[in-house]
């Protein structure tokens, strides 16, 4: 019973704390004044039509780097955690009857499938235009793979092509901002390349290089995680 | 009585929030607390975006609908929305380790239960 006065106190005092917040809330009318200077001055000095990316990628784009490593530490948490248990349950795993699902759905995976791997592509490569960027484009590859997975329980991906693509593309994101220190006007600066006509698939600069670099890496990373997921089944 | 968009998203977080921190307290199976986590990173989520909405504001992309001129009146604040951006990958990246967790829990003892998990009690 003590116990569960505690969590009843816990979740009294946290709605409390909260409590200010939602009864003196009021719509703010204006931007602040940081925001105020990305949307004023945001468009000309990056070409990103999209704020939120010129944001994401560029203003604070030592963060994006920082969620890039965060995302590639937690892939590589659950690769040893679950590629450990793989080792230890051998080839033991081979032996049980393969249940696949039926050809109808194999064969629409197979027309879906570069469809769902296009529309990824199509919103990282939008991410300075449209909603949308390197990391909504990554999950939409990796749901891609989800599929596939659920039409084909016993595919396996090619880890080294994997492995590599992402290596690289992470290697090259970095590169990016390096140039972007040595041409431009600091790290991750996108202006070293031209920014081209305002609201074009070309322009911004670097951002698009970079959406790109995020995409397939967040694509490759996800990917990975979830066939961690998967093969850890079949014992 | 004529409730604004951004309290009701407000306080749909704030409720979410409160519900998950309750789900993963009281919850012994530890799918579920997992669960209650996700509850609480939705919801403070929300409450970010709220808090950076404007009074008729629209999404800050500047296209046809939204002129660069008038921008500055028009847009809600992007610096909230970026944040949330991060937050979320950073929420979904620490959910799969949990989960990883809970498979190698599950394998080691054969029960998700978080009683059984005795070793660190005290």
């Amino acid at each position: 019973m003590i116990k569960r006065l505690f969590i009843f106190l816990v979740l009294f005092l946290f709605a409390a704390m909260f409590y200010d917040l939602a009864d003196n809330y009021q719509e703010s009318t204006e931007l602040s004044s940081l925001a105020t200077r990305y949307v004023d001055k945001g468009p000309d000095e990056l070409g990103a039509a999209n704020l939120v990316t010129s944001v994401v990628v560029t203003y604070r784009g030592l963060d994006t780097l920082g969620e890039v490593t965060v995302l590639f530490l937690s892939a590589a948490v659950v690769g040893l955690l679950l590629g450990l248990m793989e080792k230890q349950a051998g080839n033991q795993s081979q032996k049980q009857d393969k249940t696949e699902s039926s050809e109808l759905v194999q064969t629409t995976v197979q027309y879906l499938l570069p469809i769902i791997f296009l529309l990824g592509a199509y919103i990282f490569l939008n991410g300075h235009l449209t909603p949308g960027g390197g990391f909504q484009g990554g999950a939409v590859i990796a749901s891609g793979i989800v599929l596939l997975f659920l039409a084909l329980p016993y595919a396996r991906l090619r880890h080294a092509l994997l492995s590599v693509l992402e290596s690289l593309s992470g290697f090259a994101y970095v590169l990016v901002g390096i140039f972007g220190l040595v041409l431009a006007g600091g790290f991750l600066d996108n202006r070293f390349l031209p920014l081209g006509t305002y609201g074009e698939l070309l322009s911004a600069g670097a951002i698009p290089l970079i959406y790109i670099f995020i995409g397939l890496k967040v694509g490759t990373e996800l990917s990975v995680v979830l066939e961690h997921f998967k093969s850890d089944q079949q014992d | 009585m004529d409730l604004p968009v951004s309290t009701i998203t407000l306080s749909a977080g704030l409720a979410l929030l409160l519900i998950g921190m309750w789900g993963m307290l009281t919850q012994k199976n530890i799918i579920r607390m997992i669960i209650g986590f996700s509850l609480i990173d939705t919801g403070v989520h929300m409450i970010m975006v709220s808090i950076g909405y404007l009074s008729g504001g629209t999404a800050p992309i500047i296209n046809a609908a939204v002129d660069r001129a008038t921008a500055l009146q028009t847009v809600v604040d992007p610096v909230p929305s970026a944040l949330v951006l991060t937050a979320i990958v950073i929420g979904l990246g620490i959910t799969a380790v949990m989960l990883a967790f809970a498979v190698q829990i599950h394998d080691k003892k054969k029960s998700l239960s978080i009683e059984d998990c005795t070793e660190s009690k005290w």
